[in-house]
């Protein structure tokens, strides 16, 4: 039996990149707030000090900052005909764990999506008609435009500092920065970074492609920076070990350096670490959430009642918990009715590894988030009358680590051990350089999560399961993108190059990204979003979902500043709109 | 709102209770569950270091499969006038702490039934620890060269037929007896890799050998004199976590 806790104003599951900023926001409105996180407390001095940080086995061969597959994994297929196993370990993505979440060990590269990326599917079937997408692509705006966002977009990069130079000042184009981004309110919080050599011979060869490339934006902060909160960051020294890692210097935008310290000192906060959330709690009528169930580190069970649930817990967690505590109706890809499940998306990403003779890149001096890119290639900024597919994502030379037992490269055709091997890595390690494309990933009928019907987790729930594949109009971009990448690095002047779209079947033993979308999304209609405008579920108005879980498809870009920017609106609705007036704040 | 500075339970208290509750499942090795009100006061290194590796026995191979595992080791990356070879470099050494340690028994992974073990496109479905792996496959191993080369152990065959049965089982043309040929060669090419280019702290990369080879600077946190100065050597020599050579007596 659960033993009950005194009742809080707010519960908050999960506490990392949108626990900590609702938080601060709810908290900051005089709000009572407890925050139920899974993994431990962490602390920048203390757990990356630069002393042993820098460790590539400990942390990411061995996935130390993250999750065990052994407390809680979820099964995989392909499609609805394969019987669905268990991600024994982690490959293509890293579900985070610990206080600051995906916050601590993320790149921080931090982009904005595009204004069409809001409105896709009438920008798209507007432009080139509604026969122009496949029949099984299940697309749809957002409900929110980038208008609506703008405002809390800066506030997440204020929050960061991130690094970068506007394209677009307030509508006004400027050359140096994206000039497809849309209109900004002002200039980026600190300038962008240094470029090591790659990316500003990359840069050149786009150049001379005619192109305008531009400083990819940065959550490694090019200098030291005091956020609004009065928290200060410190200049980013190109360590190398960024992504998979936490950051020794204070440097790297995470909610330990930006949020915790303003926030845990508050009188009306506190947090559970190492505490798992079993499900969200609802009354007898089902339309109204009472508050959470965990399960603490001894394994005794806690109720922790709240007037105000908010699920912070990323997005995989997020529809997993939805799914157990019953909320919603899951979705049916047979009939496509049911919202909870649908429209799960990814990113597709792809490379192109390029040898050269007499170059130096000096691959380990680099950053999660450092490098230069070019957008002509993303969302519809560019014509798909005449290609067949529609999405894009940017392209670039984003050079985050030479770390070398996963980092090491050898053209295709050397054998991968032997004399001949270790020749060939000790002379390729400095000379080699790889570029990159990130596309987007929309969304499709037969793309979906629900409950596993065989494996559990070691609290005895049901596994959330993931049927998921590539489609036909993602390779198709991806070959495209590659191929554009090509012709840029090509400029650069490589001895052999290599290009490396991605293919189908998903491989699931290959990192690729951790950004995982959907499965409960926002939108304007109950019938095909769980959440509306506001991220407030249509079923139970005192529940909110924050997160990726909301995308209804995913953009050619990382998620962050966009989950970020979704929870400052929600927070926003939540304190001027909802506290006056608990109950939905859309009419259905 | 009042600034509290205090913090209920500062880690390394945590990290003590820890140690006397392994924690529910087995699951959280770094402490119990804390209310965190206040920040937590600042508690230099506090969090868990890496063990670092010491010299002596085998912890986990016997004598016989340590001299296979040495042999092999030494195939995969072969030593040549500049550059040790992997037993040199100590990547026998690295792989027997690993498999004595949490990798060696799958620890946090996931490792409930049922176990499909023919699907090879759904990760890895493995009912075996890496540590069992390497038990069972080296005895095949052992066996087989036995019966090959009359009754030879593959430490004792000539170089030239070493890289040819590891040719046979990176292609699967060659088969062991429990038909983990080439998933074994797999599992033992990445464990050497490791060995070769891990910190020096995991038994490994001995004097840096690895990091050396391939002009990799090691465990420097800071290049922000270094980040403009394009297509020029980097001229510092690499250190590690454990420091670097000239800073510590050697031994033997
Ligand atoms: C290696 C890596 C690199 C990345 N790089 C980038 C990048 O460069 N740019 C970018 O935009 N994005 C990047 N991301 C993604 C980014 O980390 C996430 O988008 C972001 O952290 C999401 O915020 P969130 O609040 O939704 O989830 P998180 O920040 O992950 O926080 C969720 C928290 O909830 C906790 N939790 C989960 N379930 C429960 C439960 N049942 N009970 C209690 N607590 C629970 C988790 O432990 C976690 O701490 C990266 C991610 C990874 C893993
Ligand atoms: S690259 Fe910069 S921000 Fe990232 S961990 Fe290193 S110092 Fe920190």
């Amino acid at each position: 039996m659960a033993r009950k806790l005194p009742a809080t104003d707010v519960v908050i599951v999960g506490l990392g990149w949108t626990g900590s900023i609702l938080a601060h926001e709810l908290t900051e409105a005089g709000l009572n707030v407890v925050a139920i996180e899974r993994g431990p407390w962490r602390d920048t001095s203390s757990d990356f000090p630069v002393t042993y940080a820098q460790d590539e086995l400990r942390y990411h061969i061995r996935h130390e900052l993250f999750l065990r597959p052994a407390q809680e994994t979820l099964t995989f297929r392909h499609n609805a005909r394969q019987t669905a196993l268990p991600m024994r370990t982690w490959g293509t993505f890293m579900p985070p764990n610990g206080v600051g979440g995906g916050g601590v060990h993320w790149n921080a590269e931090t982009w904005r999506f595009l204004e069409s990326d809001f409105v896709l599917k009438s920008h798209l079937t507007d432009r080139y008609g509604a026969k122009f997408l496949p029949d099984d692509m299940t697309i749809q705006d957002w409900g929110v435009t980038y208008a609506d966002l703008e405002p809390h977009y800066d506030q997440f990069e204020y929050l960061c500092g991130t690094s970068g130079y506007a394209g677009n000042l307030a509508g006004q184009k400027r050359q140096g920065g994206n000039p497809y981004e849309g209109p900004r309110s002002r200039e980026y919080p600190t300038p962008p970074q240094k470029q090591p050599y790659g990316p500003t011979l990359w840069a050149k060869a786009a150049v001379e492609s005619g192109f305008q490339p531009f400083p990819q934006p940065s959550g490694n902060l090019s200098q030291a920076y005091t956020n609004p909160l009065g928290v200060t960051l410190g200049p980013c020294t190109y360590c190398g070990y960024c992504e998979w890692f936490g950051c020794g210097n204070y440097s790297k935008a995470s909610p330990q350096t930006t949020i915790l310290p303003t926030l845990l000192p508050k009188e009306n906060f506190k947090a559970h670490t190492l505490c798992t959330v079993q499900r969200i709690n609802t009354d007898g009528t089902g339309k109204r959430a009472t508050g959470v169930t965990y399960i603490d580190s001894n394994g005794e069970e806690w109720e922790q009642p709240a007037d105000l649930v908010l699920l912070c817990a990323f997005q995989l967690f997020n529809v997993h918990l939805l799914l157990l505590s019953g909320i919603g109706t899951p979705y049916d890809p047979n009939t496509g009715e049911g919202v909870i499940g649908r429209n799960y998306s990814y990113q597709v990403t792809s490379a192109v590894d390029a040898f050269f003779e007499d170059q130096n890149f000096n691959p380990f001096i680099a950053s999660g988030a450092i490098g230069m890119c070019i957008d002509d290639f993303n969302g519809d900024n560019f014509d798909h009358g005449s290609l067949g597919f529609v999405g894009g994502g940017y392209i670039g030379a984003v050079q985050t680590n030479g770390r070398p037992i996963l980092g090491t490269r050898a053209p295709s055709g050397t054998p991968s051990w032997g004399a001949e091997w270790k020749k060939a890595v000790a002379e390729h390690y400095l000379s080699t350089y790889t570029t990159v494309t990130h596309g987007s990933c929309y969304s499709y009928k037969d793309c979906f999560l629900d409950l596993d019907p065989t494996y559990t987790d070691a609290y005895g729930r049901k596994l959330l399961r993931m049927t998921f594949d590539f489609h036909d109009n993602e390779m198709k971009m991806s070959q495209y993108l590659t191929d554009r990448l090509a012709d840029i690095t090509q400029k650069m002047g490589p001895k052999v190059m290599e290009k490396h779209p991605r293919t189908a079947p998903y491989n699931v033993n290959v990192y690729q990204t951790t950004h995982t979308c959907g499965g409960a999304v926002m939108g304007d209609d109950p019938k095909t979003s769980a959440v509306n405008r506001y991220l407030q579920s249509w079923d139970v108005p005192n529940l909110f979902v924050f997160g990726a879980t909301a995308f209804p498809q995913n953009a050619g870009y990382n998620p962050t500043n966009t989950v970020g920017a979704l929870a400052f609106w929600g927070a926003k609705a939540i304190r001027e709109q909802y506290l006056k007036n608990p109950g939905p704040l859309v009419q259905a | 709102m009042t600034k509290r500075t205090d913090a209920v339970v500062t880690r390394r208290r945590a990290l003590l209770a820890g140690a006397a509750a392994a924690g529910f499942l087995g699951l959280f090795t770094r402490g119990n569950a804390i209310e965190l009100r206040g920040m937590p006061a600042w508690d230099p290194l506090s969090g868990p270091p890496p063990d670092i590796v010491k010299p002596g026995p085998w912890q986990f191979f016997t004598a016989e499969e340590g001299t296979a595992v040495e042999a092999l080791v030494d195939r995969l990356i072969p030593p040549d006038p500049k550059w040790a070879g992997g037993k040199d470099a100590g990547c026998a050494v690295y792989i027997d702490r690993q498999l004595a340690g949490p990798f060696g028994r799958s620890a946090g992974l996931y490792m409930r039934p049922p176990f499909d073990e023919q699907a090879t496109d759904r990760g890895p479905q493995s009912p075996f620890t890496p540590a069992q792996r390497y038990r069972r496959s080296l005895a095949d191993l052992d066996e087989h060269c036995k019966g090959a080369f009359a009754g030879k152990s593959f430490a004792q065959i000539p170089d030239a037929e070493k890289d040819k049965l590891l040719s046979g089982l990176e292609s699967g043309a060659v088969t062991l007896k429990h038909n983990t040929g080439r998933g074994f060669f797999e599992l033992l090419l990445q464990n050497t890799k490791e060995g070769f280019f891990a910190d020096p702290a995991y038994g490994g990369n001995r004097d840096m050998v690895g990091w050396r080879m391939i002009g990799f600077p090691g465990a420097r946190y800071d290049y922000r004199d270094w980040i403009e100065r394009h297509n020029e050597t980097y001229p510092r020599p690499p250190v590690a976590i454990s420091g670097a050579p000239q800073w510590t007596p050697r031994q033997g």
